[in-house]
């Protein structure tokens, strides 16, 4: 099967002259199809630069990253906007809209899916909302939730979206061991029943058993202790 | 049909966005309607007050209209010779005339006895003058001499003619120290130019005004055949007479007047400067507050460009934004305009009324207004970054 992410001597550096940094170096990495890939490494080392660039939000500035097969280097405005529809983003900061209730951010997930009544949008939004344990709170607005419900939100929505690529920072960092665990879970099974791949950046060393692949970043390159968990 | 749109509608965002901050929401719609009170308020008095400049001269019934190249407007009537007048006769398509005098002259109140100018108007009673057949079984009131009709619609000014007449009391008073009595009452509006009006013979007009020289009027009213083309017979008169007469039809007369207020005094310029500057007002106001609406909510939009959702459907949020605030914010504009009138109407007669041409022009400046001020607010749009949002 053709992998879902390929990176190929991917450099990236912010800033210009002097100050010009390199953060990314001779990067090559795969993410298949099903497949789990924990990427973890000191803070600074350029794994957000890396989740940008796979998630089209960023230009490509030296070597190839395809994603669904397509290359990214030098790909239109258009052309990246269509995948990232395609791609779900669970973000640390979690971004949910302020003035918009727990359902109706996950909502606004589900409706970047063509061809769906209304209807059929609410009750993905609401079975996502279930599946992240949140039945009970779905007119809540993000005001009136806890920093671990509106990171649970935040999961609903980017799954609401039936994407392909799951892309996460630190999705279990507010919360709890018991709900982290059963985030990850989900996420894992939604892998394995869907065939997405997932990309998780994380600190997290009660979730390293659910990767099926651990990979390490230091100073924007991946160290060679790459490895795969059996 | 409908169900698949119902079906294909999305979370209102600009609404949501609008509608959960109250505050501000609140804020933007008083800044909205103050601005549009402001506009209805300046328009409605401009309109107004050009409207009332010719509350009398819509009442003649006359097609065309004679008066002296020397007349600038209402309250500076010239003379010229009432020959003219029936000379024009001679035209196949003229059925009828009436000459009128026409001046302001010294009112007496008779209860204060201080004294201000009235518009009078001395015609001959047997004469048609207005258009409202009520008048002629009251113009034969003025065949006695010293008698007049007082216009009820004065301002209080005037004394309490009106009043006194229908407890049935004798009204007498004095113009240009000669005394009339007010034989009965008429309803014609003040104008611009007029705070009250009197009708007299022109028997009496001549009594008051001793000076007037013999055979001079101000005014000739002419009445066409039915059917006759009044461009053409003005044509035809203007050819036919000398010029010390100018001939206008009776919409030409209105604009004569009209065109005296707008171009010889600064309302016009005033009054739209005013209505600019309500909507220069709006402009800051609704800038301001979508201005501020986008940049709180710039990493909001920021990971919603991360979703795939498009620069263009965000655009269409502060424009829905826009469009809302101009309509919620038109809403209670118009009421208050509504009420505004009716109080300028009561406190001043003038003629000040809502107009479906004036809504509308309110309605599509503050539409402008709010749609220009999301169109510059979106330009902070451009700032949401999604690659900022990890």
């Amino acid at each position: 099967m053709a992998a879902m992410v390929s990176l190929e001597r991917l450099r990236h550096s912010f800033g210009n002259g002097v100050n010009r940094r390199q953060v990314l170096q001779d990067i090559s990495l795969c993410v298949d199809p099903g497949e789990v890939v924990l990427l973890t490494g000191p803070s600074g080392c350029g794994k957000t630069t890396l989740l940008t660039l796979i998630g089209a939000l960023r230009q490509v500035q030296e070597g190839s990253v395809q994603v669904f097969g397509e290359e990214l280097n030098g790909a239109s405005r258009a052309a990246r906007l269509r995948l990232r529809r395609r791609i779900g983003m669970i973000i640390q900061g979690h971004n949910l809209l302020r003035c918009l209730t727990a359902e109706q951010n996950v909502q606004m997930g589900a409706d970047l899916l063509e061809g769906l009544s209304y209807r059929a949008r609410r009750d993905r939004s609401r079975e996502w909302l279930r599946a992240v344990g949140l039945s009970d709170h779905l007119g809540k607005l993000p005001h009136d939730l806890s920093g671990g419900q509106k990171q649970r939100v935040s999961i609903a929505r980017a799954l609401a979206a039936r994407p392909q690529l799951l892309l996460a920072d630190e999705p279990t960092a507010s919360l709890d061991s018991h709900t982290g665990r059963e985030v990850v879970e989900l996420l894992k099974g939604l892998a394995k029943d869907q065939g997405c791949g997932v990309l998780m950046v994380t600190h997290d060393p009660r979730i390293l058993d659910v990767a099926d692949r651990l990979v390490q970043m230091e100073d924007g390159q991946l160290s060679n202790g790459a490895f795969a968990i059996e | 049909m409908l169900r698949r749109i119902w079906q294909g509608r999305r979370i209102p965002l600009a609404w949501l966005l609008l509608t959960r901050q109250p505050v501000r929401l609140a804020v933007a719609l008083a800044g909205i309607a103050f601005a549009g009170i402001l506009m209805f308020m300046q328009l409605g008095f401009r309109d107004g007050l050009f409207d009332a400049s010719v509350t009398i001269h819509r009442l003649f019934d006359t097609d065309l209209v004679l008066i002296s190249p020397r007349s600038s407007s209402s309250v500076s009537m010239a003379g010229f010779p009432r020959r003219r007048l029936v000379q024009a006769m001679a035209d196949p398509d003229v059925e009828g005339i009436t000459p009128l005098h026409w001046n302001l002259l010294l009112w007496r109140n008779p209860e204060t006895r201080s004294t201000r100018s009235i518009l009078t108007l001395g015609f001959e009673p047997a004469d048609p003058l207005f258009t409202d057949p009520s008048l002629a079984p009251k113009a034969k009131l003025l065949q006695d001499r010293g008698r007049v009709l007082f216009d009820e619609l004065s301002r209080p000014e005037f004394g309490p003619v009106a009043e006194w007449f229908r407890d049935g009391r004798t009204v007498e008073s004095e113009i240009n120290g000669k005394r009339v009595r007010v034989a009965g009452l008429v309803g014609l509006g003040t104008s611009f130019g007029a705070d009250g009006n009197l009708l007299t013979s022109q028997e009496t007009y001549l009594q008051l005004l001793p000076n007037t020289p013999p055979g001079s009027i101000e005014v000739g009213l002419i009445r066409l055949r039915a059917g006759a083309d009044a461009d053409a017979a003005v044509k035809r008169l203007q050819r036919d007479l000398p010029d010390d007469v100018n001939v206008l039809t009776k919409e030409g007369f209105i604009a004569f007047e009209q065109n005296y207020w707008r171009s010889s005094t600064s309302i016009g310029f005033i009054f739209t400067l005013g209505a600019a500057m309500g909507f220069v007002v709006g402009c800051v106001i609704v800038y301001q507050i979508l201005y501020s609406d986008v940049s709180d909510h710039l990493p909001e939009y920021a990971t919603l460009m991360a979703m795939g959702y498009r620069l263009r459907n965000l655009l269409g949020v502060v424009a829905r934004e826009g469009m809302l605030l101009a309509v919620f914010g038109y809403l209670p504009a118009y009421l208050a305009g509504q009420g505004l009138y009716l109080l300028v109407r009561n406190a001043t007669q003038l003629p000040v009324s809502m107009n479906l041409t004036r809504a509308l022009t309110v309605f599509i400046m503050i539409l402008v207004m709010c749609m220009g001020s999301a169109t510059l607010a979106m330009r902070r749009l451009g700032d949401a970054d999604p690659a900022e949002i990890f």
